[in-house]
């Protein structure tokens, strides 16, 4: 429950602004920005991902330190599980 | 004694491990509660125990959502999705939980719809392509998550989507923190406080465990170096005779929390008057409810919710291991009849719970040993 997982913005959705795609370790997903209004990333941030929603903004040093964190803890094949599964992308 | 150079930054892991025992001493017992589920998890998985000297005691706290869940409430969202047009969403975390009929999945084996989403925004997303059925998402979490439960409502009622509603089991973690601190059979030092859900909530709410109550709290992060520097901190302000919010997690955690998170709660929920936690009982102002303004939105509002209670099952010991008053293994049924193949327990189910923690990594560990004794 408690797993955020970091992933860096690689576009804004055109169509709407508060959807973004990421890359998480060479996996390419779309995720919700809508809790970062007040603080909005732009492509080349790094942001903790939670539940499909960017949480808050990192540096790139803390998402490696994260991403090391989960493999550490035995969390990544459920974290990747987890980011494989937004089944956001259109057409789904 | 786990060798510290399995660590990344072993010699930063041997100092923070050095100053605990040297702040530490011999002549006091520390009992330093970690709130959060995920510290749990990581503190069994990092043996942290086998690094912390003996009169360091780390208590499990309630912050692991699928734990505190009462069986009841589980009952009553499966209650609804009896109903052949409603679609039963959750995450996977639910999934294997026990209700007194059996876990959603075990529902789902006897034909209920049941879909695992990992984000509220496919629950909402499985209602368009479903306009026929009527998706109900279960929502659990605490602060961490309740605002994308909450901005997802929000565009289903922009979107005008109306076969869409959450069953809402959202709680807070103060009024936790306050009822394990009123507790007469709880008798804490400090606090390791939680990591994610103060990126939403920010420092501030845990003034009062200071000014008032007294205790140190550090907001942790989940590394091992994080949670060693933590103590460290914890251990400072016992000697000081100190009582403050720290913020060990500043890389991650804003002092003032997410503020369109935050609105976004506002927006759609309000305080439950009181609320059941499994282990605690019932909590005033501990958990969330969907507003009026959202009524076609509550699953509660819109379908008859039987209000189901249930006792758990009278040998399982779940209240007490999760107030810390008993360890895991300590629990009658812990390893025997309930395992994390065959949970009889919530605990046992989520790898944040701290039996399921226990089992994993003492129990099996012990086995283990065990059995090569036994060869040799």
């Amino acid at each position: 429950m408690c797993l955020a997982i970091p992933g860096k913005i690689v576009e804004i959705s055109p169509e709407s602004p508060t959807t973004a795609l990421v890359d998480v370790v060479g996996v390419r997903r779309k995720i919700d920005l809508g809790l970062l209004q007040d603080d909005k990333p732009v492509p080349g941030d790094w942001v903790l991902i939670h539940v499909g929603f960017a949480m808050s903004k990192i540096s790139e040093g803390d998402a490696v330190d994260q991403m090391r964190t989960l493999r550490m803890l035995g969390e990544i094949d459920g974290a990747m599980q987890e980011v494989q599964g937004y089944g956001l992308e259109d057409g789904k | 004694m786990r060798y510290v150079d399995e660590f990344r930054q072993p010699e930063l892991i041997s100092k923070a491990a050095e100053e605990i025992r040297r702040l530490a001493g011999t002549q006091r017992h520390y009992r330093m509660m970690e709130v959060c589920g995920g510290h749990t998890h990581a503190i069994y998985r990092f043996g942290l125990k086998d690094i912390l000297p003996e009169n360091i005691e780390l208590i499990h706290g309630p912050g692991c959502p699928v734990c505190v869940l009462p069986m009841g409430r589980i009952d009553d969202g499966l209650s609804i999705a009896q109903n052949p047009d409603v679609i039963f969403a959750a995450f996977g975390d639910m999934m294997r939980v026990p209700g007194t009929q059996g876990s959603p999945l075990e529902h789902k084996a006897r034909g209920m719809d049941v879909r695992i989403v990992y984000s509220p925004s496919d629950a909402l997303k499985l209602a368009r392509l479903n306009p026929g059925k009527h998706v109900m998402f279960f929502a659990i979490g605490f602060e961490t998550t309740a605002p994308s439960t909450a901005l997802v409502m929000m565009r289903a009622k922009a979107e005008g989507i109306r076969n869409f509603s959450v069953f809402c089991n959202h709680v807070t973690i103060i009024p936790a923190i306050r009822a394990i601190l009123d507790s007469p059979d709880m008798r804490l030092d400090a606090f390791v406080g939680p990591g994610h859900v103060s990126t939403v909530i920010g420092c501030r709410p845990y003034e009062w465990i200071a000014k008032d109550a007294g205790k140190p709290i550090v907001i942790s992060g989940f590394e091992p170096l994080d949670m060693l520097q933590s103590i460290v901190m914890l251990l400072r302000q016992l000697q000081r005779g100190e009582a403050k919010v720290e913020n060990q997690y500043k890389r991650v955690v804003p002092w003032e929390g997410n503020s369109a998170a935050l609105r976004a709660m506002g927006e759609v929920f309000q305080l439950r008057p009181y609320f059941e936690w499994r282990g605690l009982g019932f909590i005033s102002q501990s958990a969330l409810r969907v507003n009026e303004q959202y009524a076609a939105w509550d699953s509660e509002q819109r379908f008859a919710v039987p209000g189901i209670r249930v006792t758990d099952p009278k040998a399982a010991q779940c209240g007490e291991v999760l107030k810390g008053v008993l360890k895991p293994h300590q629990c009658k049924l812990f390893g025997r009849e309930c395992t994390p193949e065959h949970p009889i327990g919530a605990l046992m189910v989520s790898s944040e719970g701290s039996c399921a923690a226990y089992y994993n990594y003492e129990h099996r560990k012990a086995a283990t040993e065990t059995s090569l004794s036994s060869i040799s």
